[in-house]
């Protein structure tokens, strides 16, 4: 049973729908047992920073206690940005800290926020991204982006590049919305329910 | 690199696929999921489903729609035509829409979209905005008016400004239809696009005139939209997506294709 944690933060459904097309199981939970009986876990989320405070308290500790049982957890969107340490757009908030570094607005150059189909630039070797081509498109819809770092699997250029992708171990984030990237995010998704 | 969008848009009446001329009679073109899924298939960036009846005892029948609509796409998929509050916003999100359009109603209440987009993000609320061309009288050149309840209304406002004041409420794109050029298939107005582009941060959906690859053209290059919508050259097979999207690409505008 693939875990999609309910934290009240953006549209659940079309992720929970994603799965049920590719026949995976999957159950939007507000509940930390559910989350920790699950066998795959996914934070979604769309939105401020700031909607990551719902997820303080046992809704969290479900979650590390799980990351420290190597489950696998897939961050989407804000979920990913809340795996990193913080972002400008809540200073005074902290995230999982997994991966290092500060969410940042994008320059004032360019229009933001980030909507679209951009491309991927894959970096090494990621399981997640099995099978996607070089310069797959994916859509994309935000306001803060992630730094690189030398866990990321796929980097996307607007504004300077960011990270679209990271993966270390069973920790894996998408600044994107597999559930709305068309044949390229079901696949995406589908490599996460085969882990 | 951030590309263009080609976005199919499905006009509905009581569950069926529609589509006028300068928003006067329609014509029936088909079941609106089968169509969704046709043009996501053919390489549509997103799809938008408007609701044009949108009377109280058609709600629940487009409630369906949506639902049988989203099942299978995969792509982002707005719905709007007639949804007048947050209640009416959360039963079309919770039908399976990314986004929502919103129109007369945020004119009469610019709240509204700081409240969907509060409780939604920015991002899952777009402003539409029907715009007729304005001759100035004394004045050189054309300004922009707003029309309300589908294109029936003069509201005395100016495209520009609203589309400025749009963004201020929280507004995470601008729907832009020229009522002049809708389903004329002579070409977007561009001169009305790239005003409204040039003066908000947020990206600008043109609509309105598509006939042929070349008003896509324009419209991105001169119009400088970030997205372009049509409607029945794509139902009726005038104008095949994957073709168009081809032909882009030759034209240099940044494309997602091959998808």
């Amino acid at each position: 049973m693939i875990a999609i944690v309910d934290y009240q933060a953006g549209n659940l459904a079309s992720v929970r729908k994603a799965f049920d097309h590719l026949g995976h199981e999957a159950a939007v939970t507000a509940e930390a047992e559910a989350i920790s009986r699950a066998d795959k876990i996914v934070l979604p989320g769309v939105g401020n920073f700031e909607a990551t405070t719902a997820l303080a308290g046992p809704l969290q500790e479900a979650v590390t206690e799980a990351i420290d049982r190597e489950v696998p957890l897939l961050g989407i969107c804000l979920g990913m940005q809340w795996m990193f340490e913080s972002s400008q757009e809540a200073p005074q908030l902290r995230g999982l800290g997994l991966f290092r570094g500060e969410c940042e607005k994008f320059p004032a150059e360019v229009k933001s926020p980030h909507v679209g189909w951009n491309q991927l630039q894959l970096r090494g070797v990621s399981r997640l991204l099995r099978g996607l081509p070089e310069a797959s498109f994916v859509y994309f819809t935000h306001s803060y982006r992630a730094p690189l770092v030398e866990d990321t699997v796929a980097g996307c250029a607007y504004g300077g590049t960011f990270s679209a992708a990271v993966e270390h171990g069973q920790l894996f984030g998408v600044q994107f919305h597999p559930e709305k990237s068309g044949t390229a995010g079901l696949q995406l998704l589908r490599n996460f329910c085969e882990l | 690199m951030l590309t263009k969008r080609i976005i199919a848009c499905l006009d509905v009446d009581a569950g069926r696929v529609v589509k006028g001329v300068q928003f006067s009679s329609l014509r029936d073109a088909g079941d609106p999921a089968e169509l969704a899924l046709t043009h996501g298939l053919a390489g549509a960036d997103e799809v938008v489903l408007l609701d044009i009846s949108a009377t109280y005892e058609h709600r629940s029948t487009l409630l369906d729609v949506v639902r049988r609509t989203a099942r299978q796409l995969f792509i982002p998929f707005t719905v709007g035509g007639g949804i007048r509050s947050l209640d009416d916003a959360a039963a079309v999100f919770d039908a399976g829409a990314d986004k929502v359009t919103v129109n007369s109603a945020a004119l009469a209440d610019p709240a509204l979209i700081t409240r969907i987009a509060h409780r939604y993000g920015s991002q899952a609320v777009i402003v539409a905005i029907d715009a007729l061309r304005v001759s100035n009288g004394n004045r050189s050149g054309i300004s922009f008016g707003v029309k309300a309840t589908g294109g029936r209304h003069s509201t005395g406002r100016d495209a520009v400004e609203w589309a400025n004041e749009a963004e201020k409420h929280g507004a995470g794109e601008i729907m832009l239809t020229s009522i002049d050029r809708d389903g004329t298939r002579s070409g977007f107005d561009c001169e009305l696009t790239s005003a409204v582009v040039n003066t908000v941060n947020i990206p600008v959906i043109a609509s309105g005139g598509a006939g042929a690859a070349e008003h896509f053209v324009e419209v991105f290059r001169e119009g400088r939209a970030d997205a372009a919508l049509a409607a029945s050259i794509f139902h009726l097979g005038v104008t095949p997506i994957g073709a168009l999207k081809q032909d882009l690409v030759a034209a240099g505008i940044p494309m997602r294709w091959p998808c």
